[in-house]
C-alpha cells in the first residue's frame, strides 16, 4: 500500500489523513519502559543482529543480554544495504549474510529468547525484506514468536499506511525514528504514529559510539515529549555506564548497539553479558 | 511530502498525458522511503526546487550555462555509414558525448549546483560508477567553488581509473568504497551516510532519475533538453516525428530525458536498453526491470534485483554506468503501463556496436551508450527483416549518452588492442601495403 492508496481512501491509516491507529494498549514495551520507571531507572535497550557471528551464538548473546540487565532486545535484520548502520555493525551484519542467516532465522531467534529471559523483543528492520516476505505474514509469524514490535530506521510513517494497518491487527509496535532536524510538524506526526516508544537519534550520523553524546538529544526528548511522544528511548552513541546516567536522566531508555557488537566480537556471548552488567549498573 | 505536491496529487490535470509527472509517486512506483535524519532536506530540496523552476532568473542561468558552459544544443549527427548495418533505417545520434565533461551528466550537475547555491550549501558529495557523474560533479564544484567529495565503488575506480585521475585533477576528494559489492549501490549508500552525518552543509548530487522524491523528478527535469532538442532538430533534418528513439538504463537519467519530450507522441516507440552482462539465462546481469521484482532501494519503491530475503543481489555489467540492481522508478511505470518497451543487451552485443560505431562513423562512444546502439540495431534489423523497403523509410534516434574515451581499458582488454605494428616488420612483413609499395617500385623500373 502506498501514499496513492492513501489518497485514494483505499488505506485505513495515513499520514495525509492524519488518521493512525489508536494507541496499543497490549503494548508489551510500553508495560515494560512503566516497570522501569516504577523502578525509578531508564529501560535498557541493547541491539544485536541475528546471525551474527552465527545463528545460535546471536541467539545465546542476546540471552546473556537479556539476562544481565537489558529490558528491551532490538535484533537487527541483516541487510544488504544497511545506509543507517556505521562499520562494525555494517561488517557484522555482512558477515551474517554471508554465514547464511535467513528472515525466518528471527522467528526462531525471537521465540528461544523470549523463552530464556524476561526481555522484550523488538526487530529492527530495513523495510525491503519485510515488503519482500510480506508485511502481514512477517508480522503473524513475528508476533506468534512472542515479538512486540519492529524499529524501522528507513520507513517514515508517510510511507506506513500498510505497516499501520498490519501492526494494528497484531498488536505489535511502532517505533518509529526521530531525528534532531526532524521539524515540530513532523516530531508530531511521529509521536501519533509510534507506540510503545520513540527512537530518538541523539546525534546526526549513522551508528558508531562516540565518546560523548551530544546535548541536543536531551533537547529532542523535550521536544517530542512537547509533541506527545509517550515514551523516548535514546540510541546512538551509547558505550559505557556514565553514558546510561546521563540519558536516563531525562529519557525513559536508552539503547546499545556498537559497543555490543564489539563486545561480541572480542568475547562471545560471555562479553555481552558482562558489558549489559555494567551498562545496568549491577558490578 | 509538500501540501502543494499533495494537492498536485489529489487534483490531477485532466489528461492523459504522461509528461511532467510531479512525483512523489508514478503509479505505484517511487515515493520518499528515507531515513527519518533526512526528511528535512528532502523537504527543503523538494521547496526550493519547485520555486526555482518557476523562477525566471533561476531558469536563465541555468540555460545560459548549458549553453554557454555545458555546450547545449547538443547535435544530432546522423549516421549514414552505421545505417547500412541496420536494414537501411536512418539513423541519428544524439550527440550528449560532446557536452563538456564527455556525458549528459552535466546537465543535471549544473541544475542541481545552482539548487545547492540556493540553499547555502558549500559542499557537493555525489555517488559515481562508471566516473561520468563524478567528474561531471567535481566540474561544477571547481565552478562555483564548493568542496567535493565522490564515492565510487572499489571495483570502478579499477576499471574507471582515468575518471578518477579527472575528479582528482578537478580538486574532488575521491573515496573507494570497500563495502557490499564495492560498486554503485554501494556508493550511493555510503554517499547516504555522509549526508545523514554532514545534512547541514552537504548538498548529495544524486547522478541518477533514482531514489526519493523529489530526485526522480527534479532529476528528469534537468535532463528534459535532450529529448525536447532532439525532437525539434529530427523534424528540422527530416520533417517528421522518428519512428524509434533508444537510450541505455541504468538508473535511467540519459534515457528519461530522451524519452520524456516524447512520451505524448504515440506513433514513436521508444525503447530502453537494460544491462544484459553476459546473459539473462545467467546470474550476471543488470536486467533490473526485465527480471527484477518491486521493492524499495534508496527512497523510492521501484524494480530492483533481489533474492527471495528481500537482499538486493549484486548486478553485473562490462559497463560500470549501467551495474545497478536498481532503476529510477518512473522507468518502472514506464514499462508497466507498455509505453516504453525495456530490453536487454549483452556485453558482447554492446561491444560489438561499440566497434561497429568507432569504424563506421569515426565516433567513439561510451560502453553505456553502447547498449543503446546495440539495442537499436537490433530493432533496426527486425524492421527490416518484416519489411526491407518500408525499413528505408524509418527513422531511429540513438541517445549517445556519453564518449568512451574512459572505457579505452576496457576496450583495449575485450579486443585485444594496444600492440602496434613495429616498423622493423614491415620490410620482411607481406601486408598489403608493403606488397603494392614493392609493386609500384618495380613499375617504376
Amino acid at each position: 500500500m502506498t501514499y496513492q492508496d492513501a489518497i485514494s481512501g483505499a488505506a485505513k491509516y495515513s499520514v495525509l489523513n492524519k488518521s493512525f491507529p489508536a494507541p496499543n494498549t497490549d503494548s508489551k514495551l510500553a508495560a515494560k519502559i512503566a516497570q522501569c520507571k516504577a523502578e525509578g531507572r531508564p529501560a535498557l535497550v541493547g541491539y544485536l543482529p541475528v546471525g551474527y557471528p552465527s545463528v545460535e551464538e546471536s541467539i545465546a548473546a542476546a540471552i546473556e543480554l537479556g539476562k544481565n540487565g537489558a529490558d528491551i532486545i532490538e535484533l537487527g535484520i541483516p541487510y544488504s544495504d544497511p545506509v543507517m548502520d556505521g562499520p562494525v555493525i555494517q561488517k557484522a551484519t555482512e558477515e551474517a549474510i554471508e554465514n547464511g542467516f535467513r528472515l525466518t532465522d528471527t522467528f526462531r531467534a525471537t521465540r528461544e529468547i523470549t523463552a530464556a529471559c524476561d526481555a522484550v523483543v523488538t526487530v529492527m528492520t530495513y523495510w525491503n525484506p519485510i515488503l519482500r516476505f510480506g508485511v502481514d505474514e512477517f508480522a503473524r509469524e513475528f508476533s506468534e514468536a512472542g515479538g512486540s514490535g519492529l524499529i524501522t530506521p528507513d520507513l517514515v510513517p508517510n510511507e506506513a499506511s500498510e505497516w499501520f494497518e498490519v501492526s494494528e491487527k497484531y498488536g505489535l509496535d511502532r517505533i518509529f525514528l526521530a531525528a534532531i532536524s526532524s521539524s515540530t510538524e513532523r516530531l508530531h506526526m511521529i509521536s501519533e504514529a509510534s507506540s510503545g516508544f520513540v527512537y530518538a537519534v541523539s546525534v546526526m550520523g549513522v551508528t558508531g559510539a562516540r565518546s560523548s553524546v551530544n546535548n541536543a538529544a536531551h533537547s529532542l526528548v523535550e521536544n517530542l515529549r512537547s509533541a506527545g511522544a509517550p515514551n523516548v528511548c535514546v540510541g546512538l552513541g551509547v558505550s559505557k555506564r556514565e553514558h546510561v546516567e546521563e540519558i536516563g536522566a531525562y529519557a525513559d531508555g536508552v539503547i546499545v548497539g556498537t559497543a555490543l557488537v564489539k563486545a561480541l566480537q572480542s568475547g562471545g556471548p560471555e562479553a555481552v553479558g558482562q558489558l549489559a552488567r555494567e551498562l545496568a549498573g549491577r558490578q | 511530502m509538500s501540501e502543494q505536491l499533495a494537492d498536485a496529487f489529489l487534483n490531477p490535470q485532466e489528461s492523459d498525458s504522461l509528461k511532467n509527472a510531479p512525483g512523489p509517486y508514478f503509479g505505484k512506483y517511487g515515493g520518499q522511503w528515507m531515513p527519518e535524519s533526512l526528511m528535512a532536506a528532502m523537504e527543503e530540496l523538494e521547496e526550493t526546487f519547485n520555486k526555482a523552476k518557476e523562477d525566471t532568473e533561476f531558469m536563465e542561468e541555468f540555460q545560459r550555462l548549458s549553453r554557454e558552459y555545458s555546450n547545449r544544443p547538443s547535435l544530432l549527427t546522423e549516421a549514414p555509414r552505421f545505417s547500412e548495418h541496420a536494414g537501411g533505417v536512418r539513423f541519428f545520434l544524439k550527440r550528449e558525448d560532446l557536452n563538456h565533461t564527455g556525458s549528459h551528466k552535466i546537465n543535471n550537475v549544473i541544475g542541481q549546483a545552482l539548487l545547492a547555491k540556493r540553499m547555502g550549501k558549500t559542499r557537493l558529495i555525489a555517488e559515481t560508477g562508471a566516473g561520468q557523474h563524478g567528474v561531471a560533479t567535481a566540474t561544477a564544484a571547481a565552478l562555483f567553488g564548493m568542496e567535493c567529495v565522490v564515492y565510487m565503488g572499489e571495483e570502478d575506480t579499477e576499471r574507471q581509473a582515468l575518471n578518477v585521475a579527472r575528479m582528482q585533477l578537478l580538486g574532488a576528494t575521491v573515496i573507494a568504497v570497500q563495502t557490499g559489492s564495492r560498486t554503485l549501490k554501494d556508493a550511493i549508500n555510503e554517499a547516504l551516510r555522509d549526508w545523514v552525518a554532514n545534512v547541514e552543509n552537504t548538498h548529495y548530487l544524486l547522478g541518477t532519475a533514482a531514489g526519493a522524491h523529489p530526485f526522480p523528478a527534479m532529476v528528469r527535469f534537468f535532463h528534459d533538453a535532450i529529448g525536447t532538442e532532439a525532437r525539434e532538430q529530427i523534424q528540422e533534418l527530416t520533417g517528421k516525428l522518428p519512428d524509434g528513439i533508444a537510450a541505455c538504463v541504468g538508473g535511467g537519467s540519459n534515457a528519461i530525458g530522451m524519452f520524456h519530450a516524447f512520451l505524448d507522441d504515440r506513433d514513436v516507440q521508444i525503447f530502453g536498453f537494460e544491462a544484459g552482462g553476459d546473459g539473462i539465462d545467467t546470474p550476471r546481469h543488470a536486467a533490473t526491470i526485465n527480471l527484477g521484482r518491486p521493492g524499495v532501494l534508496h527512497g523510492a519503491v521501484t524494480y530492483l534485483m533481489q533474492n527471495e530475503d528481500g537482499q538486493i543481489i549484486e548486478s553485473h555489467s562490462i559497463s560500470a554506468g549501467l551495474d545497478y540492481p536498481g532503476v529510477g522508478p518512473e522507468h518502472s511505470y514506464l514499462n508497466d503501463i507498455g509505453r516504453v518497451s525495456y530490453q536487454p543487451v549483452t556485453d558482447a552485443e554492446a561491444m560489438d556496436a561499440l566497434r561497429l560505431l568507432c569504424q563506421t562513423e569515426g565516433i567513439i562512444p561510451a560502453i553505456e551508450s553502447a547498449h543503446a546502439l546495440a539495442g537499436a540495431l537490433r530493432v533496426a534489423n527486425e524492421w527490416a527483416k518484416e519489411d526491407p523497403e518500408g525499413a528505408r523509410e524509418k527513422i531511429m534516434i540513438v541517445c549517445l549518452s556519453g564518449r568512451g574515451d574512459k572505457d579505452m581499458g576496457t576496450a583495449l582488454e575485450w579486443f585485444k588492442l594496444g600492440k602496434a605494428i613495429p616498423s622493423s616488420s614491415l620490410t620482411t612483413g607481406n601486408t598489403e601495403a608493403t606488397n603494392e609499395r614493392k609493386a609500384q617500385k618495380s613499375e617504376q623500373k
